[in-house]
């Protein structure tokens, strides 16, 4: 990727390499709003963070019209990748807030999603009797589970933070992790698996986890309410696609629902970030002696930066148990690696810019972690491969023998391994090329209120040159100032 | 002492009171048996060694390369899977397609019971297999170094932890690819064993317990004498105190990075055999879900020293076997990285800091 030289390349840049990695023309949608003077498009985050979930789905409408999908099945596929897609987005937000804010390396991220899961779903189940062979919850309102799953994670988050934050940077990270095992086995345990409390049953299930109730608010007031029927009947009727058009419709409920959610917490980080709270950060970010002999009490400010963003894991937590996992949840859903995906977002979208957050969760789940999976979906509806020969062997075997079917036979067969090597290549090649990912590094005004008639705080490089040397900055290979 | 490390002074109370409690139920209450502890405390051993040479090789590069490295795990099982179909092939040459065997029995080919692995029936394949586990996770170690390390060393510990955590993925995944996710036995059924007399029982030992215990011990001193008695040695203790200072004094600094990853990579190819050969099973995350404890053993003994690492790893071995005297199986190694993060609090610079690659 071109670093040095982005002009340009503001909305273009996620769009092209949403072309690279699933080898389809989405670019094609942006030379059109390219043509418009670029820095305007480029100065607006809105307009990169839409530019970019639009080149998302034509590429996955495109690349299903051409293999020949249903249109419900892209329909679907598409509303799922956009819930999917919500969840990431939260989780990379917040994990923006501590490192790239404030400089905290946080790798316990699932540790924080599942006290927010678990704690949501026991506060929300129904109330079960002693007795009975599964645990209950205590029957709470939603909003209730909600707020418990925040105030949870946060708490988790002091208590994490109160010894560690002192920590060197690797020091905290072995310790996020090892946090985040160690709630782990506290679920999967089955010492608390079952216990009787208040003439109540409740427990954390053990291993083989929590079910919620089946019946929840979004069946009573959105799915299964007049309204919704009706728009699904409507819509049935209008389209006439083989299948009812019902549950992607509540699919796509739900993403919009998740998708305002992380407005919110867009418009809070980014409130956050531009505050006099968030410029100590980003001062502690940059250097944290310096920001203590200027009298700030980094401690307090680095503790109060981990618990917001630990609530906002704890929420993202309770929405994915609610939302992907269909109000269920299992101990083997918050292993380690998904703290990892959510780095490799943030990293790709670049630390530091809460668009970039946005985007780099959107190009994660769409290209490196679903894209694959859908290509090899569509892939098989177009050629129809010969079984995958068992072990590698058989694979190298015909490439011996000049013939390569066996071994692409082999490769998609195995597209779930494949992507996780994509993702670790992808990561390596960010590290060593572009560590500051698509949007990191933007400068950011410190002052609250603008200081030039001419805005400092949009997007990275813009065109540079135009603003004198202080607008110059973030895309510079190299000279990237990097964190300590 | 005790006044001035409040901490300090609660975990030797909290210490005394574990002992106070293990000798009461063995010699008063009798509600422990001195062969099921002596059982616990052989099983601690044998993990707390593989942990130990493991650590070893986390230990010096985290010293003299300064990151943590989140790969070094897959290479424990990058060095038990090359050397087991190594050991695969030379027991079972003739008895099964050769792709079968180097591949570990990947697609259900072959079985290591049906092979009749051990150490006294295929002698030859198995230790030729851990020369080969060496061999191969060093050259690995190597190639992933001069290919996406070594354009980095002034990158900094941070990115270059996030890189490492992108070559786990990668390296973890083409192991998969390779060699298949099954899990499978890899030992014959039938290794000897004889029966140490404990006071009320016996403690079962078997010849491979032994295998690990003085392969353990014996590259261990072979380290220790590396690291005291040659040129190397020496300079790696001083690069690992101070890379400037070493390269002022005329140390060829890259030489010794080169030396740091075929020690340390050997030692931790060996260190996925012997898991192996112990564990009598392998699949692709057994160094994933190692590596963790590997970095309690090393922060435990303190990074950059190799007695601390050998020290932290049986200290981690013992606890994750004994602590099932006091608390529910699940527990155990969550009880391991509580003691990690303690020793992170308590004294973050090991027990045996102060004496970098010593």
């Amino acid at each position: 990727m071109s670093g040095g030289s982005d002009p340009g390349s503001g909305p273009d840049s996620e769009a092209s390499s949403g072309g690279d990695a699933q080898s389809d023309p989405p670019s094609d949608a942006d030379p059109a709003s390219a043509d418009d003077p670029l820095t305007r498009v480029r100065e607006s985050d809105v307009s990169l963070i839409v530019g970019g979930f639009l080149a998302l789905y034509l590429g996955y409408v495109l690349v299903g019209i051409v293999a020949g999908l249903s249109p419900r099945g892209i329909f679907a596929t598409v509303t799922q990748l956009t819930l999917l897609i919500a969840i990431y987005a939260m989780l990379t937000l917040s994990l923006n807030l501590h490192w790239g804010y404030t400089g905290l390396f946080n790798i316990g991220i699932v540790g924080f999603m599942a006290v927010g899961g678990y704690t949501f779903l026991m506060l929300t189940m129904q109330v079960a009797e002693p007795g009975v062979r599964s645990a209950g919850g205590l029957g709470l309102p939603f909003v209730v589970g909600l707020a418990g799953a925040v105030v949870a994670a946060a708490v988790l988050g002091f208590v994490v933070g109160l010894p560690s934050l002192r920590l060197r940077a690797d020091y905290l990270a072995i310790t996020t992790i090892a946090m985040a095992e160690i709630v782990r086995y506290f679920y999967q345990s089955n010492a608390f698996q079952q216990v009787e409390l208040f003439g109540m049953s409740l427990g954390t299930g053990g291993g083989s986890g929590l079910v919620g109730d089946s019946t929840t608010p979004f069946d009573r007031y959105v799915y299964e309410a007049g309204w919704s029927e009706g728009l699904v009947d409507f819509l049935d009727e209008t389209f006439r696609i083989s299948g009812t058009l019902g549950p992607p419709i509540e699919t796509l409920f739900d993403a919009i629902v998740l998708l305002v959610v992380v407005a919110g917490f867009y418009w809070l980080l980014k409130r956050t970030g531009g505050s006099p709270f968030g410029r100590v950060l980003k001062a502690i970010r940059e250097d944290e002696d310096v920001a203590n002999a200027l009298g700030k009490d980094t401690g307090r400010f680095k503790m109060k930066s981990f618990m917001l963003g630990c609530a906002l894991m704890g929420l993202a937590g309770a929405l994915y148990v609610y939302f992907q996992l269909g109000n269920t949840v299992n101990p083997t859903v918050f292993r380690p690696r998904l703290t990892f995906f959510v780095w490799v977002a943030l990293i790709l979208g670049g630390a530091g810019s809460n668009t970039g957050s946005v985007l780099g969760a959107a190009l994660f789940v769409g290209i490196l972690f679903r894209g694959p999976l859908y290509v090899k979906n569509a892939v098989e509806n177009i050629v129809a491969f010969p079984d995958s020969p068992a072990t590698v062997a058989g694979a190298l075997g015909g490439l011996l023998s000049l013939d390569p079917v066996p071994f692409l036979a082999f490769l998609f067969d195995n597209m779930g391994s494949l992507r996780i090597i994509l993702l670790g290549v992808v990561l390596i090649v960010l590290m060593k090329r572009r560590p500051q990912g698509l949007l990191g590094h933007r400068k950011e005004t410190a002052a609250a209120v603008p200081l030039v008639p001419t805005e400092t705080t949009a997007t990275g490089g813009l065109t540079p040159g135009s603003e004198g040397p202080e607008a110059t900055d973030g895309g510079e290979p190299g000279g990237g100032g990097e964190r300590p | 002492m005790a006044t001035e490390k409040p901490l300090e002074a609660v975990l030797v109370v909290v210490g005394v009171l574990i002992a106070g409690d293990l000798v009461t139920a063995l010699l008063i209450t009798g509600s422990l048996q001195f062969a099921d502890v002596g059982g616990l405390v052989k099983n601690g051993l044998m993990r707390g060694l593989v942990i130990g040479l493991a650590g070893v090789g986390l230990s010096m590069t985290y010293s003299i390369l300064n990151f943590a490295n989140f790969s070094h795990g897959d290479y424990i099982t990058l060095g038990a899977f090359t050397g087991w179909g190594v050991t695969y092939l030379l027991a079972g040459l003739g008895e099964a397609d050769w792709t079968n065997l180097i591949l570990v029995g990947a697609g259900g080919g072959v079985f290591g019971a049906q092979l009749g692995i051990s150490i006294t029936g295929t002698t030859l394949a198995v230790i030729l297999g851990l020369v080969v586990a060496a061999v191969a996770t060093a050259a690995a170690a190597l190639a992933v170094d001069r290919a996406i390390y070594k354009s980095m060393r002034d990158a900094g510990g941070i990115p270059l932890l996030i890189t490492s955590v992108g070559v786990a993925f990668a390296l973890r995944y083409v192991i998969a690819l390779v060699f298949g996710e099954s899990v499978r036995g890899t030992t014959s059924p039938d290794i000897p064993s004889f029966a140490l007399p404990a006071i009320d029982g016996t403690v079962g030992i078997n010849a491979h317990d032994l295998v690990v215990l003085v392969t353990g011990v014996a590259l261990m001193l072979g380290v220790h004498l590396l690291l005291q008695r040659t040129k190397l040695g020496k300079a790696m203790r001083a690069m690992a105190d101070n890379e400037d200072l070493a390269r002022i004094t005329g140390i060829p600094t890259e030489r010794v990075v080169t030396w740091t990853w075929v020690l340390g990579g050997g030692l931790t190819g060996v260190a996925g055999y012997l898991l192996v050969l112990w564990r009598e099973t392998l699949h692709f995350r057994i160094g994933w879900v190692l590596l963790l404890l590997v970095f309690a053993a090393v922060i435990l003994g303190g990074i950059g020293s190799i007695y601390g690492a050998i020290f932290g790893g049986v200290i981690i071995g013992l606890t994750l076997s004994l602590s099932q005297i006091w608390i529910p199986t699940d527990f155990a190694r969550a009880s391991a990285f509580v003691i990690m993060i303690v020793i992170l609090l308590v004294r973050p610079q090991g027990l045996f800091a102060g004496r970098a690659t010593a």
